[in-house]
């Protein structure tokens, strides 16, 4: 087994572990902390398949910023007891865990069955795609006008909260 | 043996920082006192040389108090992400061109990685969970409105120094720290070339390191000693040393992408071999540092600190705009030039 194969098995079941323990954690500070956990393992899948700028951007804006925001929020509420946040077995639920067993079944069939595409080398082509200069230059030739969409519809987002967040001082 | 060399460069490396990373306390503690018209520690060694030393095995004896009710895990995790955080990022700094030792060509640089800068940013985004998790594991009201004030603190200032950085990004053309410090050959430093980028950014370094005039998540009068109030012992230490590691670390970045790196202006016209030229551009490196690590230091004895609205109102209704003025300037002129 290469190197790569070794870390890349180290990894993934590292972030298979932490994202289930994010689920079943009752502390929502340490699911928060398992989440982080799960971003910086994909992360790293990322640079295996030489995806640099995805990877850290994944830890630049997820880990680095979203999650932040997220445990800014769970520390300012103060949930004393998570215990009162437990959800009852209903019907939505059981839909739930049937459509998550269905994608898991589908995940291991893709997998095992024939044509075989599970950890095969890269093509150099592939390589190149991942870095900063392909990914600017089909963001700026290939897809401009869904560039441009995007950050219309983001400034709509920041116009939007400022607009919510000065109606209070009135 | 490409691993080996690595091994030993990040060995060294990390002794070199750590060395000069417990100086700067000294250096911090002589300099105030010379402002503040007082002597300063000057009992152990001469002129003091050997108090870091004193203070780490006082601090090591220390006993470790953990407050009831607290997380301990999260407790003990939280000092360690924030030295593990400000010691990684000078990992991508470059402190010297090529040099050849024993016949093997060094790069002065542990990683070379092509996006350095955002590497940089990547892992001062992540800085703000030392301080916010220690915060909220105390179990202590001035510890978690320390690591409120922190995280909201380092989320605003985030921004402008990554707006102030794209100047510099798009005068070298590159996110590679090496090919940025190459563009700045000669006395075409960026310092020059991006006064207001510069501003910007050593404003948004001082409030991303919790520096005065920004040092608001451990204000003395009001937070006792915000979020490290709990701590004592090693793990007190641990914040201690990260603070002026990341002091260190946010001097280098900043001598990398505004004042030249380890370029010395007219090194070749001396005639050196190209060996010594290679230990004279580090020493500049280093010097560069250490003088702007002492501009930290006269800062933080002269400026008195903000009010907690000013720094809010500074970062975002001030500096955001400035520095994407400054974009807007930076991408205009390049594009007349070329």
């Amino acid at each position: 087994m290469s190197i790569e194969v070794i870390i890349f098995f180290l990894v993934a079941i590292s972030a298979i572990v932490s994202a289930v323990l994010m689920v079943i954690q009752r502390n929502p500070v340490k699911s928060v902390l398992f989440m982080i956990v799960n971003f910086f393992c994909l992360a790293i899948i990322y640079l295996l398949l030489h995806a640099q700028f995805i990877a850290i951007i994944q830890i630049l804006v997820y880990a680095g910023a979203i999650m932040v925001l997220f445990l800014f929020v769970i520390m300012l509420l103060n949930l004393g007891d998570e215990s009162l946040l437990k959800e009852k077995a209903n019907f939505r639920k059981m839909i739930a865990y049937l459509l998550s067993g269905v994608i898991l079944l589908e995940l291991i069939i893709g997998i095992i069955l024939p044509p075989n595409t599970f950890l095969q080398t890269q093509s150099p082509e592939a390589v190149k795609i991942g870095s900063v200069e392909a990914i600017g230059a089909s963001l700026f030739n290939n897809y401009l006008l869904p560039f441009e969409a995007v950050s219309i519809l983001l400034l709509a987002a920041i116009v939007g909260v400022v607009v919510l967040a000065k109606k209070k001082f009135k | 043996m490409e691993l080996l060399i690595s091994v030993i460069k990040i060995v060294v490396v990390m002794g070199v920082m750590l060395g000069i990373v417990a100086y700067v306390v000294l250096l911090e503690r002589r300099l105030s006192a010379a402002i503040q018209n007082r002597i300063g520690p000057n009992r152990v060694g001469w002129q003091g040389l050997l108090q870091p030393i004193a203070d780490v095995v006082k601090l090591v004896f220390k006993e470790d108090i953990v407050p009831l009710k607290s997380n301990r895990f999260i407790h003990d995790l939280a000092p360690i992400i924030s030295l593990a955080v400000a010691l990684t990022t000078f990992a991508v700094v470059p402190f010297g061109d090529k040099i050849n030792l024993f016949g093997y060509d060094i790069k002065l640089q542990i990683a070379d990685v092509n996006i350095g800068i955002l590497f940089i940013l990547a892992l001062t985004s992540l800085g703000v969970y030392g301080l916010t998790l220690s915060g909220w594991s105390s179990n202590s009201k001035y510890a978690l409105l320390g690591g409120v004030r922190s995280s909201a603190q380092m989320i605003s200032y985030e921004l402008s120094m990554g707006l102030a950085v794209l100047g510099v990004v798009m005068i070298a053309g590159s996110l590679q720290l090496d090919t940025i410090v190459e563009a700045q050959a000669g006395w075409k430093w960026n310092i020059i070339l991006q006064p207001i980028g510069f501003i910007t950014f050593v404003t948004a370094a001082f409030a991303e390191t919790n520096r005065l005039p920004f040092d608001l998540p451990e204000a003395e009068p009001e937070l006792v000693a915000g979020y490290h109030t709990e701590y004592s012992g090693m793990k007190f230490a641990a914040y201690y040393l990260s603070e002026y590691a990341n002091m260190f670390v946010s001097s280098a970045i900043i001598t990398t992408l505004y004042l030249g790196g380890w370029q010395v202006p007219f090194v070749h016209s001396f005639g050196f071999s190209d060996f010594w030229i290679g230990i004279i551009q580090v020493f500049g490196f280093l010097t560069k540092v250490i003088l702007f690590v002492s501009f930290f230091i006269i800062i933080r004895w002269t400026i008195p600190r903000f009010r907690y609205d000013q720094l809010m109102n500074l970062g975002w209704k001030f500096m955001l705009p400035v520095s994407i003025l400054n974009l807007l300037i930076t991408g205009l002129v390049i594009l007349l030039l070329s």
